[in-house]
């Protein structure tokens, strides 16, 4: 077995694209001289970090006009550079990198956005005493997902991936003295595990049966015509090909870090961290990471689907993604505190996501994941002002009347908010328009779209319902609430513009993104705006969005009910509030099936470890004791004696040998004299004889 | 036993002066005395290899000649140490008495 490592770039990828991996690189490095610095040197710190972010960002850009250039050209662009990693025997293992719309588009939202929310940092974090070790965690954050984005192999995905969630780990425990974020931490760190170990199953069976973990290289990657069909050709169980398969375990592994039904359990958790890791990780970045993940591996989702119809991993994907789109948008209702109705918003979100890959392809779901990333990331940072602003204060009974403290979150929270909602012209209503559209036109079931629709409606009466309870009405928490610092507010006012243009990239009169997503031409049509089924679904989602926004407002408009007062809808219905309140009891149901299982398990392996396997070392340790006591009656009677003996009888010995040493130096010279004689003696008879 | 010859005559006179060297070496009690007994045996080696170089096959060579005065040499050296351990021995202890000089003993 002989492991080598060696590094040939392929000849004919650009300039860009061979520079491509320092866009990782650079903040992983500063991320590692962060970790050198001392506590005081904040400002050197979040300089390296933003710095080197912004050095990422530029290169981020430069590759998208490079992209954006090759396909005004009339070329998609896809450029990789591979290598080899370990080269085992005649096995290669490679690693490589990949430029194309996809991942031009990734990186430019994940750099502008972490560069936005870095800044945001400086002021949210600023009198934290571990705020150079919270921009370490940053900064390799960072990096880690840049490097999840560019991957070309499923292998240095999967690596970046598993960082992700070390660095996800440890900035959701970032307050690790307080035990609820430490287990939140632990919490979140272990579910995701879950759906990781599907994920590397997947990856196995992809490396096995296609020989390769490379996405794409020259018709020989694992995502190109010739493996497809090959996997397409393989029967797993259940009716499945390997295709399908293998797409199902990837999905399970993106669920897990996508809070996906049922793993979603450790995203709300996850706003015991810092604020800005919940805007960086937990709405615009690392959740978005599984959706990528799916659109990366849609070749493989989408192989062996006949004309217009879907595979059974696409199904599924679209099931799970409409079911969680609702579920969570349900339990939002019943939640009090800021960042957690934003946090079941985002897994809500990300079910729109899922379900728009699966119903419309990459574009569709790309589309809702980069305008979500910005008007998501400006929410938790408007949200992170708000907490700000009311002293730690998250409960947002608690808050009310804040529209005229403080103007500037009110105006950037309240375009998040209607670009959450969906509200016309705004971004995220192009995004889940496109989605909403795709969905009509999905010919296995109206099931989905049905339930996105309804889940439209209810992400709107959330919002206005939390947007309510915070800004408007009167204040009704202790201490006045103040302004942000204009470190705070600007990012919000950057991100708040994106999150009212960003649509236009994406409309049915222009829809650029889309086409530059999937490499297709993208005219401007204004009559594409008007087509009969266009304007249907997006009456449709206009009507029910509206409904939802009324519905809120007409309940908990001008009211600002006392905090310890309930809420309108309780009085109205207590048990079905109960249960969303307590978020279905998911919770509860996993502490009393898997968690106790493995409680009981635990108990089982401890009962064994102390009884039986314990029970056989201590018989061992009987049994050698027994043998040493053995030993030590040999050593003491019978080794011990015969040494002894012989000991004394060289003593003995010794003693009568020193008699002849008298000191009489008169007695040695007798002795030479009789041996001289004796000599003589001999010599005289040998000669005689 | 007929006449005898020079060398057997040498020989003879050697052979009484080791003995007479060692009867002194080994009788007296005075270190001093004890040297001089050695000092005799030594000398009756001497004349031996002066007698056997003489009557010898090549008497012309000198080797015998050269021989004893090598061990003449080294005598004298053995002589002088002797008698600087003797002083020393008798600055320690008062005495040159060797019965008294057991010290050594194992």
């Amino acid at each position: 077995m002989q492991a080598t490592i060696s590094f040939t770039p392929q000849v004919g990828a650009s300039a860009i694209t061979q520079l491509l991996w320092l866009i990782p690189a650079v903040p992983v490095v500063a991320s590692g001289v962060i970790a050198l610095l001392k506590q005081p040197k904040r400002k050197t710190a979040a300089t390296l970090a933003i710095g080197s972010l912004g050095f990422s960002l530029l290169l981020a850009l430069i590759a998208f006009g490079h992209v954006v250039s090759g396909w005004s050209h009339g070329n998609a662009v896809r450029e990789t550079v591979n290598f080899s990693w370990i080269r085992v025997g005649t096995t290669n293992i490679d690693l490589g990198w990949v430029l194309d719309p996809l991942s031009a588009a990734m990186l430019v939202m994940v750099c502008f956005v972490g560069l936005l929310i870095f800044i945001y940092s400086t002021g949210y974090m600023a009198h934290d005493e571990n705020f150079t070790r919270f921009f370490c965690f940053l900064s390799l954050f960072a990096g880690a997902m840049l490097g999840v984005v560019i991957a070309n192999s499923l292998l240095l995905l999967f690596m970046c991936w598993e960082l992700v969630g070390l660095t996800s780990y440890l900035l959701i425990g970032f307050w690790y003295y307080k035990p609820a974020a430490a287990a939140a931490a632990k919490k979140a760190f272990l579910t995701t595990r879950v759906g990781d170990i599907f994920f590397l199953l997947g990856m196995v069976w992809l490396a096995s049966g296609t020989g390769t973990l490379l996405f794409y290289n020259n018709g020989g990657g694992s995502m190109e015509a010739g493996a497809l069909a090959s996997l397409l050709g393989q029967h797993a169980a259940w009716g499945l090909t390997a295709a399908g398969a293998i797409g199902l375990l990837i999905f399970c592994g993106a669920a897990g870090k996508s809070g996906q039904f049922p793993l979603h359990v450790w995203l709300p958790d996850a706003m015991e961290g810092p604020t800005p890791v919940s805007a960086l990780i937990h709405a615009a970045t690392m959740v978005a990471a599984g959706v990528y993940l799916i659109a990366r591996v849609y070749p493989l989702m989408a192989a062996g689907s006949l004309l217009g119809g879907s595979t059974t991993a696409l199904t599924v994907v679209t099931w799970v993604g409409a079911f969680t789109a609702v579920f969570a948008a349900l339990i939002a209702i019943a939640q009090d505190d800021i960042k957690r109705i934003l946090a079941y918003s985002t897994i809500s979100q990300l079910g729109y996501m899922m379900a728009g890959l699966g119903m419309g392809g990459v574009a569709v779901g790309m589309f809702h994941l980069i305008t979500h990333a910005f008007f998501k990331a400006l929410l938790f940072m408007g949200a992170g002002s708000v907490i700000h602003g009311c002293h730690e204060e998250q409960n947002i009974r608690k808050m009310g009347g804040l529209k005229s403290d403080m103007p500037l979150t009110f105006v950037t929270y309240a375009a998040g908010m209607l670009a959450l909602c969906g509200v016309p012209i705004f971004a995220g209503f192009w995004s889940k328009d496109g989605i909403l559209e795709a969905g009509s036109h999905w010919s296995v079931s109206k099931g989905p779209v049905a339930l996105l629709v309804f889940g439209a409606m209810l992400t709107a009466f959330y919002m206005t319902r939390q947007v309510v309870y915070v800004f408007f009405g009167h204040w009704r928490g202790h201490k006045p609430a103040h302004e942000s610092p204009a470190v705070m507010t600007i990012p919000l006012a950057i991100l708040a513009f994106f999150a009212f243009v960003l649509g236009l990239f994406g409309t049915p009169a222009w829809p650029w993104f889309q086409g530059f997503v999937s490499g297709r031409e993208a005219p401007l049509e204004i009559r594409g705006l008007f087509e009969s089924n266009v304007l249907l679904v997006m009456g449709e989602s206009i009507g029910f969005v509206f409904v939802g926004i009324v519905l809120a407002w007409w309940l908990y408009g001008g009211k600002s009910p006392k905090p310890d007062t309930p809420d309108v809808l309780e009085k109205a219905a207590p048990l079905p509030w109960a249960w969303l309140r307590n978020r279905l009891y998911i919770d509860e149901i996993y502490g009393v099936t898997f968690i106790a299982f493995y409680a009981w398990w635990a108990r089982v392996a401890d009962w064994c470890d102390r009884r039986v396997w314990g029970g056989a070392v201590s018989g061992v340790a009987i049994i050698f004791r027994g043998w040493a006591q053995l030993n030590r009656l040999l050593d003491a009677n019978v080794v011990d004696g015969t040494f002894d003996k012989g000991c004394e009888e060289l003593s003995t010995g010794g003693g009568l040998l020193s008699r002849v040493q008298s000191g009489q130096v008169q007695a040695y010279l007798r002795w030479l004299a009789f041996a001289v004689v004796v000599l003589a003696v001999i010599l005289i008879w040998s000669s005689r004889a | 036993m007929g006449h005898v010859t020079a060398l057997q005559g040498y020989l003879l006179l050697a052979a009484l002066l080791f003995a007479i060297g060692l009867a002194g070496a080994l009788t007296r009690r005075n270190a001093i005395l004890v040297l001089i007994g050695i000092e005799l045996m030594l000398n009756a080696a001497n004349l031996n290899l002066i007698a056997f170089w003489r009557y010898g096959p090549h008497p012309e060579a000198l080797t015998g000649m050269m021989f004893a005065i090598f061990s003449i040499a080294v005598a004298a050296a053995e002589a002088a140490v002797g008698l600087g351990l003797v002083i020393h021995i008798y600055r320690f202890t008062q005495t040159t008495d060797l019965d008294q000089m057991n010290r050594m003993k194992g």
